[in-house]
């Protein structure tokens, strides 16, 4: 394109004034809510995190107020610890089954596959609430199934809902299962692309399926893992909604996770200046698995 | 490693080479079908199963819901239904939702699919900016600009309106990867052939472009579809009149009761569940084709 820019300026300057205007027309809406909804709110939040503002009348400027009491409040310690706790449980016990998943449906051997596929698909296109509500409703301290099942053989009922790890748990088995199907199809389409005469020289050569798992599937498909992992680890970094139903957070506050704490303090309590610097925070850890992922990104495409 | 150098052409192939390879393995490949069908049916049973057990229950009267443990329900009511529908009002968070859904969608598919062919097609250093600001939505996803997002939506009158849901979850940075994707594989020769012809830059756009796009607009709509239907936490800050709640925010709210009604939680739930299913099973192959990427952000 850059090559065809004389050509461009050569001719009459009508023409070249329509490739100006089209294109500027075609992105005008984006570029209206783009400033409306991002740019905007990107800025005010950035200037409020140095103030004391409520979210009405006047405010003023305290410098790091914000940041130093966030250094020193243990209430937002803790829903950053409890949310990387959960990110640390969540995306590998994700990534195991739907990888496991991933394979037995690629695999030619086994049956009913586009059948199976929807089975691990629907989780997904739930939404966190009903998730939540759907494994509330299993791991329900009194009535659920799961405690029914375990009185049932003589156990005695787990306290699914009054125990705070116990709690995190379930949120992060029920996470897993309503992720598995995207990740799954993150690993389908890479798996697919693996050229199938490395497995046929791996099995001339006597390699059982789980040597070529390791040597030939792992290997290729580092690139898309590695996305995977990513994606998930943004995703369980802002999760609210699933624990908004499954437990609400608690017992008490033991659950609540990072954007419940900004949710909290900005519009139960109205420190919106003390909650947007809580946000600059969470803004900082994504920023950084981000810049990660497109390092990761240009490596990967420039080999 | 390699996992862009050698195209599809490996799909078509393991499922026909092995029995023309070798026609006596038919032995063989049962004893390998037997496992890999076991494991995959064993784990879709047990990823099944949980939505399985809810959608089952919702049918129980409300007196069996905690005792019977049998798996379907001994006499099969819609009474939790009912009770949801007209009682919980959900018939009103139903519209409520299916309004912003559809709204949302056409609109979201309508400004990606100009700003992806622009992007795609056209070469000043207004797109460059205007593609750098699109990434970098990627990296502030909307949760984090909770406080000032609620301040600027409020200010242009939005609270407590369903505009307000709608407009700021328009702009997706994936939806306009998607179709800028889609465009630079479009050959250039097809726009400078109509301008030789002497049609008009936007004429060309919406007579030759739009109309071949539209699997990334089934595609992308589908997807958009799921997320307004799904969002939560930002119409929960803006709407503040229960006759606009959504449907999720209908839910959370009797959950988050003191004494949860499940008979209602449960009818309201699968209710909730079935637009998402139906859209699903009805464009399944673009939803298990689409090319989602990097970009994905909701």
């Amino acid at each position: 394109m850059t090559k065809r820019a004389p050509d461009v300026s050569a001719s009459p300057p009508r023409r070249r004034s329509k490739y100006t205007v089209a294109p500027l027309v075609l992105i005008a809406g984006n570029v209206v809510l783009f400033a409306l909804f991002f740019a905007w709110p990107a800025v005010i939040g950035l200037v409020y995190s140095f103030t004391n503002y409520t979210g009405v009348g006047a405010f003023q400027f305290v410098g790091l107020d914000n940041y130093q009491n966030l250094a020193g409040d243990s209430t937002f310690f803790d829903a950053l610890t409890r949310t990387l706790l959960y990110t640390v449980l969540f995306v590998p016990l994700n990534f195991v089954f739907s990888l496991l998943i991933a394979n037995v449906l690629v695999s030619k051997h086994a049956k009913g596959m586009s059948v199976a596929r929807v089975f691990f698909f629907i989780p997904w296109l739930l939404s966190p609430i009903v998730v939540g509500v759907l494994w509330r409703w299993l791991f329900g301290e009194n009535f659920g199934l799961v405690n029914h099942l375990i009185e049932k053989f003589g156990g005695s009922a787990v306290p699914w809902q009054s125990n705070a790890d116990l709690s995190l748990l379930v949120v992060v088995v029920a996470a897993s299962w309503a992720w598995t199907g995207f990740s799954m199809l993150l690993f389908i389409a890479a798996i697919k692309n693996v050229p199938v005469s490395y497995y046929e020289a791996a099995s001339l050569d006597g390699a059982g399926p789980w040597r070529q798992f390791l040597n030939i599937t792992l290997p290729s498909i580092a690139p898309t893992s590695f996305i995977v992992i990513l994606l998930n680890t943004i995703h369980a970094m802002k999760e609210y909604p699933l624990f908004a139903a499954l437990n609400n957070g608690g017992p008490g506050t033991s659950n609540n996770l990072l954007v419940q704490y900004i949710y909290q303090t900005g519009f139960k309590s109205g420190q919106i200046g003390y909650a947007s610097a809580a946000s600059f925070v969470l803004m900082l850890i994504l920023m950084a698995v981000a810049i990660i992922q497109l390092m990761v990104n240009r490596r990967v495409e420039n080999r | 490693m390699t996992t862009t150098d050698m195209p599809r052409k490996v799909d078509a192939g393991p499922g026909r080479a092995v029995p023309k390879k070798r026609p006596g393995a038919a032995g063989g490949g049962l004893r390998r079908a037997v496992p890999a069908t076991t494991l995959l049916w064993v784990l879709a049973a047990v990823y099944g199963f949980p939505v399985l057990w809810f959608v089952l229950s919702s049918f129980k009267p409300a007196g069996d819901l905690f005792s019977s443990l049998s798996l379907f329900p001994d006499d099969p009511t819609l009474s939790g239904y009912k009770a949801a529908w007209d009682s919980a009002n959900f018939s009103q968070y139903f519209i409520n939702t299916a309004i912003v859904s559809v709204v949302a969608t056409i609109l979201t598919v309508g400004v990606s699919c100009c700003t992806g062919y622009a992007l795609a097609k056209y070469d000043n250093k207004w797109l460059k900016v205007f593609f750098i600001c699109i990434l970098a939505t990627t990296m502030l996803p909307g949760e984090v600009m909770l406080a000032p997002q609620f301040l600027v939506a409020r200010d242009l009158g939005l609270f407590n309106s369903l505009a307000g849901i709608i407009f700021p979850a328009l702009l997706t940075a994936t939806g306009c990867f998607m179709f800028r994707q889609f465009f630079l594989t479009v050959p250039d020769e097809l726009v400078e052939a109509a301008r030789i012809d002497g049609a008009r830059e936007l004429s060309i756009f919406l007579r030759i472009m739009v109309p071949i796009s539209r699997p990334i607009m089934l595609t992308l709509a589908i997807l958009s579809f799921q997320w307004r239907w799904n969002d939560y936490i930002w119409p929960l800050l803006m709407l503040n009149d229960p006759d606009k709640f959504t449907v999720q925010i209908g839910i959370q709210s009797l959950v988050g009761a003191q004494n949860i009604n499940w008979s209602v939680v449960l009818g309201g739930s699968v209710v909730s569940m079935i637009p998402l299913i139906v859209v699903f099973l009805v464009f399944q192959r673009y939803v298990m084709n689409a090319d989602i990427n990097a970009g994905l952000k909701d």
